[in-house]
Order: structure tokens, then C-alpha cells, then sequence
């Protein structure tokens, strides 16, 4: 097939407003609001992006894109700043080089991997915040951040469904 | 494979590879970022500058976007105190019954104490400035628990400043801009805060770890805590007011001793943040803070200017005979037995004292003492 043939993807179509109306909905869930008492879950959004732009094609803005959002969220979070960008890079770059596994398969399938992606995420954030602070994180706290974060899925497959046949060559 | 189809694309690199180095090279970046935020402290954080430039982007656009929040919020709470009208009328009843037994009973003991306090001539602590504000963002994962505010050094709001809400404490603040502070919650997985347990006066460590009830470390003593106790800051650190109500000690899952907070009975939306900067507000500031150390106490007028750290007299071994020669350094007094704090104090003439800056460590003093200390 001739490389004429393939229509490059905007970059701004698949990755600028995905990041946005990720930072969005984070710093909605971000409110200060309660619900006869009881507090929202607070589910990592860029996780959707993370996953989708590694499964529809490598990119070379996709690391840098998710880098930023990292210190956004670390900025946002008042966390150590680089604690999110890394974690979320090594669950980008997992999904990358399992990227030929993954495609083709089943929703469910895809599912599955993209909680298993978020699992080594919340890992890797675990042990990062364990080296920085000499002290481990509650467990159950993180094990609810990964529930509230796979149940995202159905978005990343939306954005993924949409952008994955757009470039052929990445078929 | 895929290649490039832009200007460089002669170059013929395949695009996966050099998503990979683009991976890499982030992956470097961002560890150099969190080596870089390795605080120490938090007010010599070279990140203090661009986390305070967010806070005051965002306080604003937190306050504003969250106020549909809180309206909802209200309009629920309001639905679910319609439903819930007679039992809660009957509870209020009997807590308004026993809120008089406990009013008279704490109007005669404040009576009392007062009559104590004034016998005793003991100074009371003065009443704490404070800055109300109200809550814009709250960071609930596991790694970070803080929440934005919209009060900062514009209305007085340092660093440090214990935040309380109307039930109890829920942190300190740690970043400060013009218009909003960052409050640490006591769930941080960083936070750590002297506590007592009110009934049997232990002392312990709140030590968050990023879930809802954070941990007690450190419990000293035979049965420091039961279920139920109640729990304060111990003021130890002089970073909290001693006494503010933190919460309940209950047993976690994991067998080990956590705290209810109390703050978290409580709606969020509004803190008050203290403004104790440390016990100078207290005991003096003036005294403590005028940078003077307090005058020597010892029997040498010679030490007296060198502000040598003086050795306390019930300590010092008598010279049976004679002083040493002048230019030995006499014995480090630490390290006499505390039998002979009855031994009666040396003479102000026979006191060789050589101005020196400070005694060696306790550890080291027996050593020492057996070839200078003894008469010669």
C-alpha cells in the first residue's frame, strides 16, 4: 500500500481534547462534594488516554503528552511532582510493547488488559511513593483508585474504536 | 512497518523506535523531576514557586465551578433531613436533654478551674486568631491527600498553620499564594502529628497513609488505648495548639490502632485555619524570639562570658586536694555517678574553668575522665 494512501491523524482530534476533557473531568471529581455523606470516588482519568493512544498507533507526542498531564495532575494533587508522569509512562510503555498482543480482540478482552495496565499504574505509583516517603500507602485506598479507574474503560474504547482505523499503516 | 511521511522522512527511521526513545526520554525527565522534589522541608521546595502559581489559577476556578456542587450538595442534605425529620427530631431531643446535664456540669468544673487557675497563678492560654475559608478542591487518592482553600497570605495564611474544621483538625497548611493555601490532610501518606490519647495521657504518632483512618505509631505504656478513646494533638513539636479534638481510636482491619476523624463527620466546605505560628504565642513571643540567650548560670565569672553550657554544681566531683594545673580541661561532669549529686560542691576559687565551646557527649566521658579527671 502506497504511504499516499494513509491519512495522518490530527493530532489535536485524538490527542489534545481527550487530554483536556480528562484534566476536566479530574478537576470536576475534584470538588469538594458529598453525596448524603458520603465522598465521590476519585478515578484516574488520563488513564483512558494512556491506554487508547497506545493501542491506536505510536506516536511520538503520545509520551510527552502524557509526561504533562502527569505534572498536571501532580500540580493539581499537590503531589511530588514526576510521581503520576512516570507511573503513567510505565503503563504507557507496557501497553505499547504488548501492543501487537492486544489488538483485534474482544471488548471484555480489552478490558481486561486495560485493568491490568491500570494495576501496574497504581503499582508503580505505590512503589514511587514508598521510595519518596519511606512509608507505604494504605492498600484498600489504592485497591479503590483502580476499581474507580478500570470501570473508565468504556471511554478508552470509544476513543480507541474511533481513531485505531484512521492511520492504515497501524492496522 | 511504518516510516515517517513529513520533511524527515527520507530519514527512514521506523516510527515505533523512535516512540520509544521519545518514551525514554520522558521516562528520564520525570525521574529527574522527582529527585528534584525530594522536600525536606516544605518551604525550601524549588517547586514551592510553581505549585503556588497553580494554586492561584486554580482556587478561583475551583470555587467558582464547585458552587453548583454545593448547591446540590445543600439540596440533597435538605431532601434527606425532610425524610429523615421525626427520628432526627426524637435523637435531638435526647441530645439536647443530655447537652444541659453536660452545660451545668462543665459551668461548674470552668468555675472551678478558673477559681484553681487564678489560686495557682498559672497563665492561660490566649484565644487563637483564625481565618475562615472555604474548601475549592480535594485531592482524595491514595497518594496524595490535600485539599485547595481560598484564603492564603492575603489574609495572613502561613505555612504551618493548623487547619481545623467545625469538629476537629483535618491538617496543616503546606503552600501558601496570594489567594489560596494547600492544606495537608492528617490522612497524607507524609503526614505525621504528635497525638495523646485524653484518657491515658499517652502519646502516640498520627500517622496517615493516604486511606481514610490514619494510623497510631509510637504508643508507649501498658494499655495506652482502648477502643473509643478519644484522641488530641499533644502540642508536642509545637506544631498544633495542644488539646484540639482529632478523633476516635478504633481497631483497623489490620489489627492495628487507627482514628476516626472526627473532621470527617463533618461537611468540608468550610475550614478555619489557626494562626499559631509556634508556643512564643503562647509563653512570650517577645522573650523567645528576641534572638538573646538567657544569662549563664555558673560559678565561674570567666565561663560566664564565653557562654559556656554550665555543668550543674550537684554534678561535680569534689577535689579532694588540689585543683588541676591551669590548661587542663577538667573532667566532664556528665559522666559522674548520680550517687554523688550529694557530694558538696566545689569551691569557687579551686574551679580551673577554661573557656571551652561545649562538654563532650556523655558517651565519651568515662574515657576521658580516668586520665584528667582524678587528682593529680
Amino acid at each position: 500500500m502506497s504511504f499516499q494512501a494513509a491519512r495522518p491523524l490530527d493530532p489535536w482530534r485524538w490527542m489534545g481534547a481527550p487530554a483536556l476533557i480528562c484534566l476536566g473531568a479530574t478537576l470536576l471529581l475534584g470538588l469538594p462534594f458529598r453525596l448524603l455523606g458520603l465522598q465521590l470516588p476519585e478515578p484516574v482519568f488520563p488513564m483512558i488516554c494512556v491506554f487508547s493512544w497506545a493501542v491506536i498507533r505510536p506516536s511520538i507526542l503520545s509520551p510527552i503528552v502524557i509526561l504533562l498531564i502527569g505534572i498536571v495532575l501532580d500540580l493539581l494533587w499537590g503531589g511530588p511532582l514526576g510521581l503520576w508522569g512516570l507511573s503513567m509512562l510505565v503503563g504507557y510503555g507496557l501497553t505499547l510493547s504488548m501492543r501487537a498482543m492486544m489488538l483485534g480482540q474482544s471488548r471484555m478482552m480489552m478490558w481486561a488488559w486495560y485493568a491490568g495496565v491500570c494495576a501496574v499504574v497504581q503499582l508503580a505509583g505505590y512503589l514511587f511513593t514508598m521510595l519518596a516517603f519511606q512509608h507505604s500507602p494504605n492498600v484498600l485506598a489504592v485497591i479503590w483508585q483502580l476499581l474507580a479507574t478500570s470501570l473508565l474503560y468504556p471511554f478508552a474504547h470509544r476513543l480507541i474504536d474511533r481513531f485505531d482505523d484512521a492511520d492504515v499503516r497501524f492496522r | 512497518m511504518a516510516f515517517r511521511q513529513d520533511s524527515f522522512g527520507e530519514l527512514k527511521v521506523p516510527l515505533a523506535w523512535t516512540a520509544a526513545v521519545a518514551l525514554i526520554v520522558c521516562v528520564v525527565i520525570a525521574v529527574a523531576l522527582i529527585l528534584s522534589d525530594r522536600r525536606g522541608t516544605v518551604e525550601s521546595s524549588v517547586h514551592q514557586s510553581t505549585q503556588q502559581a497553580v494554586d492561584t489559577v486554580a482556587a478561583p476556578v475551583g470555587d467558582v465551578i464547585s458552587t453548583p456542587g454545593r448547591w446540590l450538595s445543600g439540596a440533597f442534605d435538605w431532601l434527606g433531613s425532610y425524610w429523615n425529620a421525626a427520628g432526627e427530631n426524637r435523637r435531638l431531643k435526647t441530645e439536647l436533654m443530655e447537652a444541659r446535664r453536660v452545660e451545668d456540669r462543665a459551668t461548674a468544673l470552668a468555675l472551678e478551674n478558673a477559681r484553681l487557675r487564678t489560686m495557682l497563678k498559672v497563665a492561660t492560654d490566649p484565644a487563637m486568631p483564625m481565618v475562615t475559608a472555604r474548601v475549592v478542591f480535594d485531592g482524595r487518592g491514595p497518594y496524595r491527600r490535600a485539599q485547595l482553600a481560598n484564603a492564603g497570605s492575603g489574609k495572613g495564611v502561613k505555612i504551618g498553620f493548623p487547619v481545623i474544621s467545625e469538629r476537629g483538625v483535618i491538617g496543616r497548611v503546606v503552600a501558601v499564594s496570594p489567594n489560596a493555601s494547600r492544606i495537608l490532610l492528617l490522612k497524607d501518606v507524609s503526614s505525621r502529628t504528635p497525638v495523646m490519647i485524653a484518657r491515658s495521657n499517652a502519646r502516640a504518632i498520627l500517622t496517615g497513609d493516604g486511606g481514610d483512618n490514619p494510623r497510631l505509631e509510637n504508643l508507649r505504656g501498658a494499655d495506652p488505648v482502648r477502643e473509643g478513646d478519644k484522641v488530641l494533638t499533644s502540642g508536642d513539636g509545637g506544631i498544633y495548639p495542644r488539646g484540639l479534638p482529632v478523633g476516635r481510636a478504633v481497631k483497623g482491619l489490620d489489627g492495628r490502632w487507627r482514628v476516626a476523624l472526627d473532621s470527617d463527620t463533618a461537611p468540608m466546605d468550610w475550614v478555619r485555619i489557626i494562626q499559631f505560628e509556634d508556643f512564643s504565642q503562647i509563653e512570650g513571643g517577645a522573650d523567645m524570639t528576641s534572638g538573646v540567650l538567657p544569662d549563664v548560670k555558673t560559678e565561674d565569672p570567666a565561663a560566664r562570658g564565653s557562654r559556656t553550657i554550665a555543668v550543674p554544681q550537684t554534678a561535680t566531683p569534689a577535689p579532694k586536694t588540689a585543683s588541676p594545673p591551669a590548661g587542663v580541661t577538667p573532667a566532664p561532669k556528665t559522666a559522674t555517678p548520680p550517687a554523688k549529686a550529694a557530694t558538696p560542691p566545689a569551691p569557687k576559687a579551686a574551679a580551673p574553668v577554661q573557656p571551652k565551646p561545649a562538654p563532650p557527649p556523655a558517651a565519651k566521658a568515662p574515657a576521658q575522665a580516668a586520665p584528667t579527671g582524678g587528682p593529680p
